[in-house]
């Protein structure tokens, strides 16, 4: 497919040129003044721009050096060796795809709503360590695990993480791994769906907006099956032509007397949620699943770009403080907890993301061109990933402090009228009158902003604060606020789907083994069974999450974060073991330092909700709580009667054994890497890998800057560039 | 001057129409096409429409994930 040119053009330019070294002097300069701006501008006010200047000059370094050191020295890609999109080449599941085209399809599937949720929660501690964290971490673990994992991936012939888990490191560590990621997809599910819950209660217009996303991914899907196959770019089109009208219908729906129609409780979506799950999940993919990834897929890039721009343009100020009391005392109202480890935790995917390591050695390492491209779409897309939640928390950090509070502490604390939570937000240190609260909502055309955790409502206050300054002014915040909404509603739901399938599959694999009907993926009944199975255990976290009185993201999204970054703890115990394993020990702290990191993190997170005696933090601890409280006949707040009582003891007591399993899991995956690290080792000769051999590539794509001589020239993906 | 500047908008937009259709997947077809041509000269190309049909059937069977 593509023509032999011209003899390759040498991979690197000569070093050193003093353009070149000048140039990157000032970015070096230019980060250093954005991240001094931060740091020591006190008492006054600090422009977001300076956040965003620190991020990009950082990632320019990085990318610039340290991907590039990753490369010459850790990896050696070599582009004279054929990528298994060349060697294996059917036109279906490998094919050599343009790196522009790949970096975009590699960025929407690892770009989701942990970047957005996650720093926003985590502004609770100020902006500068999230900033910190966010930038550091994305340069020396999140993309250092992404781009090696998509490397190994990819010389492997695309291999998944569970199977190089069991070929590399063994039987034990393999199903260990298998597990573990199945067990955190679980989880990460009910969380999502948690935060559309949160989102979209007691709003008729998000209701409403967001339930018409399922006709109108029905329209484009029997459309392009029917009316014109294949066209997906008009198709698009149409779709977010008709959701930016369901979103205006909305506002209609809103003012009108059908509003009480749509006027959902918590339970009610959460029952919605699960029925939907499963139908989607079980619905053939182009009718409901197909439409909808084109849909958000758009609208996220879309939101994504949206959103650099405006910062850009209406450079808000930042009224957080750069390092809130809640960093030290560990008593914050959005999750329990100090700042080591639960920042590192919270702040999860625009960070370090082991869910990326999924995709980093699913399809993407089978559509690869060139071997030294992993550096620009394993390393380069999670720079994006990053910039994405530098963005997120810009938003959280540009709204009113007090306001941010009144909408992300427990319900419990801040009561349910205005008064109350303005009383609640005052005993926290920071004040929000009753009139404002009010007109904080209304500006919206929301009912309340009280207790409407989850991190998605602050996200689009945030957001509609910057888009009107640029767009529309102050009558278009209330369309901003639910854009918003309907944005985060509409990728989430589609991971909801796609997660249920990707579950329901493992789920198939794995009890296949012990029953041969059900792992046959064309049985129908198998594929209900199972559906509902994987439905069912996110589902029943969900409901947990609403129905029990302590339940909701404050509990939650801990368990989320940890889940999440032990899986990248797998994944870079993996990176780590293969680069011993091929003789690379003395380049083994790259993943490995990251992982050490990680795993103090994860394990102290997870030891402190075990084993801690706050019960704010502990999970044993709070059951204790419950449990004596009992035996005294005594009910505690937030629980209302001996029922929700029970129901408290129940779910911590879940949550508690979940933790210590995961915690279990993991350990078993890194002993068992050690011991085959210590083998690799002492062994005299290199122990077997799994490693493709050596094929000669016959095609030819030049990795400078930009590529295809003769083809037509495409544009650049936003934001990529050979930085 | 305004040709070339002309000739610039050309390119561009010819740019970003090449990005989408590949992005989007709908370039797919026409190398599946060329490659059916190629490879199986004397069977007739299936129709896109059945292109699609193959492809939704596939996809069926090999879940993706997509990330938080």
């Amino acid at each position: 497919m593509t023509a032999p040119t011209a003899p390759s053009a040498p991979t690197e330019p000569p070093r050193s040129r003093p353009r070149s070294v000048l140039l990157w002097t000032a970015v070096a300069l230019l980060g250093a003044v954005g991240w001094g701006m931060l740091a020591l501008a006190r008492g006054e006010e600090v422009s977001a721009i300076w956040l965003v200047v620190a991020a990009l000059g950082s990632y320019a370094i990085a990318y610039r050096f340290y991907a590039r050191f990753i490369a010459r020295r850790v990896l050696r890609p070599d582009d004279s060796r054929a990528t298994p999109a060349e060697r294996l080449e059917d036109g279906v599941d490998y094919h050599p795809t343009d790196r522009r085209v790949l970096f975009g399809h590699h960025f929407a599937a690892i770009a989701g709503a942990g970047p957005l949720v996650g720093p926003v929660l985590a502004a609770q501690m100020g902006y500068l360590p999230s900033t910190i964290w966010i930038v550091v971490g994305v340069i020396f673990a999140g993309a250092v695990q992404d781009m090696m994992i998509l490397f190994f991936s990819m010389r492997r012939d695309g291999k998944s993480l569970g199977q190089m888990a069991r070929d590399e490191i063994g039987r034990v560590g393999g199903a260990a791994a298998l597990i573990g990621v199945f067990a955190i997809m679980v989880i990460l599910l009910a969380v999502l769906a948690l935060v559309v819950v949160n989102a979209l209660a007691h709003s008729p217009w998000g209701t409403f907006s967001v339930a018409m996303t399922i006709p109108i991914a029905l329209f484009m899907g029997f459309y392009l099956r029917y009316l014109r196959p294949g066209r997906v770019v008009e198709t698009s089109v149409i779709g977010v032509a008709l959701l930016l009208l369901a979103i205006l219908g909305g506002g209609w729906i809103q003012d009108s007397s059908l509003a009480d129609a749509f006027v959902w409780s918590p339970t009610t979506l959460v029952f919605c949620l699960i029925g939907y799950g499963f139908v989607a999940s079980v619905l053939p993919v182009w009718m409901l699943l197909a439409p909808r990834d084109y849909l958000s897929t758009f609208m996220k890039v879309g939101t994504i770009v949206l959103l650099a721009v405006g910062v850009v343009i209406a450079a808000p100020t930042l009224r957080t403080d750069a390092v809130t009391p809640f960093a030290s005392s560990g008593d914050g109202p959005v999750f329990a907890g100090a700042l080591f480890p639960f920042l590192f935790i919270t702040i999860a995917c625009g960070a370090l993301s082991g869910f990326h390591a999924l995709v980093s050695s699913g399809t993407t390492p089978k559509l690869i061109q060139k071997e030294s491209q992993v550096r620009m779409i394993g390393y380069g897309s999670m720079l994006m990933e990053s910039f994405v939640a530098v963005m997120a928390l810009v938003a959280a950090c540009v709204i009113d402090p007090g306001l941010y509070y009144a909408m992300n502490a427990p319900a419990g604390m801040l009561g349910t009228t205005v008064e109350s939570a303005s009383r609640a937000v005052a005993d926290l240190g920071f004040s929000i009158t009753p009139d404002q609260l009010a007109a904080a909502a209304r500006a919206v055309e929301e009912e309340t902003l009280i207790a409407r955790t989850g991190g998605a409502p602050t996200l689009a206050v945030g957001m509609a604060e910057i888009f009107s300054q640029v767009f529309g002014g102050a009558g278009m915040k209330a369309f901003w606020y639910h854009f918003a909404i309907m944005f985060e509603a509409l990728f989430i739901l589609t991971t909801v789907d796609a997660g249920t399938r990707v579950g329901r599959f493992m789920l198939q694999d794995m009890l296949g083994n012990v029953w041969k009907p059900i792992g046959r993926v064309t049985w129908k009944p198998g594929i209900w069974i199972t559906s509902a199975l994987v439905v069912g255990a996110w589902g029943y976290f969900l409901y947990v999450g609403v129905t029990d009185p302590l339940g909701g993201i404050n509990q939650l999204f801990p368990l989320f974060g940890i889940a999440n970054q032990l899986l990248a703890a797998i994944a870079l115990t993996i990176a780590t073991t293969l680069l011993v394993k091929a003789g690379k020990l003395r380049w083994a702290w790259v993943p490995g330092l990251p992982l050490a990191w990680d795993v103090a993190v994860t394990f102290t997170a997870g030891w402190q909700k075990i084993f801690s005696d706050d019960p704010k933090v502990g999970f044993f601890a709070n059951r204790e709580r419950f449990v004596d409280a009992i035996e005294a006949g005594q009910v505690l707040a937030p629980a209302k009667n001996m029922d929700e009582m029970h129901t408290v003891v129940l779910n911590q007591t879940v949550d508690g054994v979940i933790m210590a399993l995961f915690l279990l899991v993991v350990a078993t995956v890194i002993a068992n890497a050690a011991v085959v690290c210590v083998r690799a080792v002492r062994s005299a000769e290199p122990l077997p890998t799994t490693e493709a051999p050596y094929v000669e590539s016959r095609i030819e794509v030049p990795a400078s800057w930009p590529s295809d001589g003769g083809r037509e020239k495409g544009r650049e993906p936003v934001g990529v560039g050979e930085r | 001057m305004t040709a070339a500047l002309l000739d610039r908008a050309a390119r561009l937009l010819r740019g970003v129409r090449w990005y989408l259709r590949e992005f989007s997947g709908e370039a797919d077809y026409e190398r599946f096409r060329l490659r059916h041509l190629r490879e199986h000269p004397d069977e007739p190309v299936p129709s896109w429409r059945e292109y699609e049909r193959r492809r939704a059937r596939h996809r069926e069977e090999h879940p993706q994930s997509r990330c938080c």
